[in-house]
């Protein structure tokens, strides 16, 4: 009975922070609300008995993909203020239709299903997940460290500022307000090189 | 409660992050939905791997998680170079190709 009411808070709430994620007006509003979504989606995670995933979780999405969009959300506004970014949306008829459908669609085929699982939950250690991607998945886990590597590194190469590589023109932003450093020929330094006067001993 | 109950919440969190992902203009605000429906898939495959035993569920959402903060990465990447391109990034406007 606890477990029934628990679930419907958790998963309303769940719902109801997706909801304003996808409405929210402020894109920051938006991105924060996407935090609290992944909070809930933690907990729904330590309600199906799997305490490694509601950790890996808050430490990956909450802790890391948040930041990173906090980051994007920063440094991708321009210089209006930073708690009024602006976030519109369009064709909202045909997103709900769309919503709609895909969720009709999945209904149908979870309703139409003959024999879902349902065991009693087994206490699954840790360990078990760890031995399962070192010998089952071993080789899926190496590509997937090769799959981070690479997104890190082009990552790095997309975002970098400043040398430019052959072929990719750097120099010319299409912002207008963004004038030429002019080099400096008029005048000299105005104040001259001050000697050190040397130390009068007494 | 039964698998069915994770299933519609699932299918209810994707449907939201399908909306989402149709509806925004801002870049960033895409990702946020795609993040969304990421999560709903990860729900799915747990809800699978408690009800069914074993854990290959639980594994296979790790797998999931790892490759989509790849991708968020990648992505908020490509949004920082639009936006070095375009001075915003409103994804209804930046739909020609060139430059």
């Amino acid at each position: 009975m606890i477990e029934q009411i628990g679930f419907y808070v958790v998963s309303t709430a769940l719902l109801v922070s997706a909801l304003r994620v996808v409405t929210a007006k402020n894109l920051v509003h938006t991105v924060l609300w996407l935090g609290l979504t992944l909070a809930f989606t933690a907990i729904t995670f330590l309600m199906l008995h799997a305490p490694f995933m509601a950790a890996i979780q808050i430490i990956l999405y909450t802790g890391g993909v948040l930041t990173l969009m906090l980051f994007g959300v920063m440094l991708t506004h321009r210089d209006t203020g930073l708690l009024t970014v602006p976030n519109p949306s369009n064709r909202r008829t045909s997103g709900v239709l769309l919503g709609a459908a895909v969720f009709a669609m999945v209904l149908a085929a979870i309703i139409r299903t003959d024999s879902l699982p349902d065991a009693a939950p087994v206490p699954m250690p840790i360990a078990g997940l760890g031995l399962a991607f070192l010998t089952e998945h071993v080789l899926a886990f190496e590509v997937l460290s090769l799959l981070l590597l690479a997104a890190v590194l082009g990552a790095i190469v997309l975002a970098r500022k400043g040398d430019p590589l052959p072929g990719r023109d750097v120099e010319a932003p299409r912002i207008a307000a963004r004038p030429e450093p002019k080099p400096n020929t008029d005048a000299p330094p105005a104040a001259p090189h001050r000697e050190l006067e040397p130390v009068s001993k007494g | 409660m039964g698998i069915e109950a994770y299933l519609i919440l699932s299918a209810a969190l994707f449907s939201l992050g399908v909306f989402g992902l149709v509806t925004r203009r801002n870049a960033v605000g895409l990702l946020a939905s795609v993040e969304l429906m990421a999560n709903a898939v990860n729900i799915n495959l747990v809800a699978f791997s408690r009800f069914q035993g074993g854990n290959t569920g639980q594994v296979f959402a790790l797998f999931t998680t790892a490759i989509t903060v790849a991708e968020v990465v990648v992505g908020l990447a490509l949004v920082i170079v639009l936006f070095r391109a375009r001075g915003d990034v409103r994804l209804d406007l930046a739909s020609e190709l060139k430059g």
